[in-house]
């Protein structure tokens, strides 16, 4: 049976703002099949943004939902979840969002190891103001900014979060929706923060001007310059050159935030100072 | 006031009198000479089953704040000048969202990092005008630390209500001075809570204000699935760029600020017979005014006095009263002029306005208020 998208989109909120060809509405529908198939209630479920294309996305589906300021979407979700632990918080952002102004918040939502599940729709790009470059987009790539070609290096958002301790991270791309689907429901499901760099494209501001094709052009990139963790480790290196690994990274269990705050609690509640 | 007794500085009673009003949440970044409210926060609030968290910086603290005050908890956080700069623009979303929340501001001397142990008065402005836009404000400004506990718990109480975030400002001197104080006994100050919809989720508007100006806020997590953007937004809350939505929108967040004076505006009015000189002074300013103003007074120099305790809005009438009765009105403050323009502003010309100011990180004394009023009267 069809999946049924209307469950999870508000009534008369679409169309959507984004381009023909953009794969963030690719990457939306894998975000709904995988909070379907984690089972979560929408009533409990809490879904953050900050600002830009991507964080458009809470505005169209029936959740509580939250569109803050640029780059700041954790801290918001920080206080959402410490508020009410029982509450599923996800949070989507653009890779600018999440990397540059929202990047040292994002070391330190990894470092909590808080119970959020941070999708980053990593397009490379500012694509809301236009085709500016961000901290995802590769050396030498052309931006409205980086006329020259981009003198800049770009983060690996996978590395990024390992590095700073996230234990659960992994990466898909819009072509691939059943991993991406898959993953994001384990990262819902997995108790910690949770990094899923979700690979998209953005046809209108860096397709165009890096002549990558169409929005379809793009993705079959995705398909042709991936390899799944666990296949290239039997790859020669030669084989795995100029190759994006997808997959899951990691998967570690380690207490949680709000649990280690509960325990806390529990210490020292029934201590003197109580007012209640 | 019934009670218990302690001996506390400022920041301490900031931090007890949000427990008393109910707060149960705070997210800060240490600063001086702020830090405090944290620290006492930090031991407290697990106590009673509240959370409180340390964030990366001061962005992500109000962030929080916020965040936690939509699930519906009474949230709370504190600074001191690098930080209220830091949190202005998700104080501006608090604004535009219209969720409760309160920021204490314990004022050092700046601009930058300027001088962060030594007190000043010089983010009034910044409390007024400081996030961008047009955007309602709401500041209070306590002289003693017994006025800090009762502000503290009235900054809550008007934050929920109005539906806006509200400063507190204090600075170094009563942020660390040691007052004796009464914890006044639950029920002994009244406690308001925000306006909770009555309606069933169907029919939940979230900006709906048919009922009043201040529309009620469902809390997240108890079905009400509403969207929250600091976008302009209609009253369904989702975004809208359509000129006949937005002006009335904006304009009844200011409304929820000039339509409600009557609760919100307080002010000491003291009015002396014969009085040709009036003083207008805030915080802690206007404890070296008073021992000024009764120095004064025995050398035969009546002096009316205006402390605004709600200094945003600034009280208007009161101001423009004074100015009607007398011929000069001093404005001693702890910065280089901020405050004296609203009171220029409402003197409109019929008095002259002079100041008495001090930026060196010192506190303007009695001495130089006086010599003041010698000048001028
Ligand atoms: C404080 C602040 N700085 C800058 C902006 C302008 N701005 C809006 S969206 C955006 C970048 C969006 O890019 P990204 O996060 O990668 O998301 P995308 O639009 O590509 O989905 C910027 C710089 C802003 N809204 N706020």
């Amino acid at each position: 049976m069809a999946f049924d998208y209307a469950r999870y989109i508000r009534p008369g909120k679409l169309p959507h703002i984004w381009c023909p060809g953009c794969a963030h509405g690719i990457v939306m529908k894998a975000i709904l099949r995988a909070i379907d198939r984690a089972g979560l209630d929408k009533d409990r479920t809490v879904v953050v943004s900050g600002i830009g294309c991507a964080s458009r996305m809470p505005g169209y589906v029936d959740f509580n939902t939250l569109h803050t300021t640029h780059g700041r979407a954790l801290g918001f979700a920080t206080g959402v979840k410490m508020a009410d632990p029982g509450l599923s918080v996800l949070v989507v952002a653009g890779d600018g969002d999440a990397l540059a102004i929202g990047g040292n918040h994002f070391i330190h939502a990894c470092r909590r190891n808080i119970d959020i599940t941070l999708v980053v729709f990593n397009n490379s790009i500012y694509g809301m103001t236009g085709g500016q470059f961000s901290p995802a987009t590769p050396h030498g790539m052309l931006a409205s900014t980086t006329p020259y070609g981009n003198p800049d290096y770009a983060f690996d958002v996978v590395q990024l979060a390992m590095g700073a301790g996230a234990t659960f991270v992994s990466r898909s791309t819009a072509y691939h929706v059943l991993p991406l689907e898959k993953q994001i429901a384990e990262g819902i499901g997995h108790k910690g923060f949770a990094v899923i760099d979700a690979l998209c494209t953005c046809p209108t501001t860096f397709g165009r001007r890096n002549k990558l094709g169409s929005g379809a052009e793009m993705l079959l990139w995705f398909k042709d310059h991936t390899i799944g963790l666990k296949a290239s480790e039997n790859l020669p290196p030669e084989k795995r050159e100029g190759k994006i690994l997808t997959g899951v990274f990691r998967k570690e269990v380690k207490p949680e935030y709000c649990e280690e705050y509960g325990k806390i609690i529990e210490k020292v509640r029934p201590a003197r100072g109580g007012r209640e | 006031m019934k009670g218990r007794d302690v001996f506390y500085q400022g920041n301490e009673a900031v931090a007890e009198a949000a427990l008393y009003a109910g707060c149960r949440f705070f997210a800060g970044y240490p600063i001086t000479p702020s830090t405090e409210v944290a620290e006492f926060l930090s031991r407290r609030l697990p106590m009673i089953g509240g959370s409180f968290i340390q964030m990366e910086d001061e962005i992500s603290a109000m962030a929080a704040v916020i965040g936690a005050s939509l699930v519906g908890k009474k949230s709370l956080t504190a600074t001191s000048g690098p930080g209220y700069s830091l949190k202005m623009e998700n104080i501006g979303f608090a604004c535009m969202t219209e969720v409760p929340c309160v920021v204490v501001n314990v004022m050092r001397g700046g601009p930058s990092t300027g001088l962060p142990t030594g007190p000043s008065q010089a983010d009034v402005m910044q409390a007024r005008w400081g996030t961008h836009g047009d955007h309602p404000a709401v500041a209070l400004a306590p002289s003693s630390v017994q006025e800090i506990f009762t502000e503290t718990v009235r900054a809550f109480n008007l934050s929920e209500r109005l539906r806006t975030p509200v400063s507190l400002l204090t600075d170094e001197i009563i942020g660390h001075m040691r007052e004796k104080i009464t914890i006044p006994e639950e029920g002994e100050l009244e406690i308001w809570d925000r306006p909770r919809p009555e309606v069933p989720p169907e029919d939940y508007r979230p900006y709906d204000t048919s009922k009043g100006i201040i529309p009620p806020m469902a809390d997240f997590g108890m079905g009400y699935r509403w969207h929250v953007t600091g976008l302009n937004h209609d009253q369904t809350g989702f975004p809208t760029n359509k000129p006949e939505l937005v002006q009335p929108e904006e304009e009844r967040l200011l409304a929820k600020i000039t339509s409600n004076l009557s609760f919100i505006e307080k002010y000491e009015d003291v009015r002396r017979e014969g009085a040709r000189v009036g003083m207008i002074s805030y915080g802690s300013s206007a404890r070296s005014c008073k021992s000024a103003l009764s120095e004064a007074l025995s050398e035969g120099i009546p002096v009316d006095f205006l402390r605004p305790v709600t200094l945003w809005p600034f009280p208007e009438r009161a101001a423009r009263e004074m100015a009607d009765r007398v011929d000069v009105i001093i404005v001693p403050e702890m910065n280089l002029g901020q405050m004296i323009l609203e009171v220029e502003r409402c003197a409109g010309g019929r008095a002259e306005v002079v100041g008495v100011n001090r930026a060196d990180g010192d506190p303007i004394t009695p001495a130089q208020i006086l010599q003041r009023i010698r000048e001028v009267a």
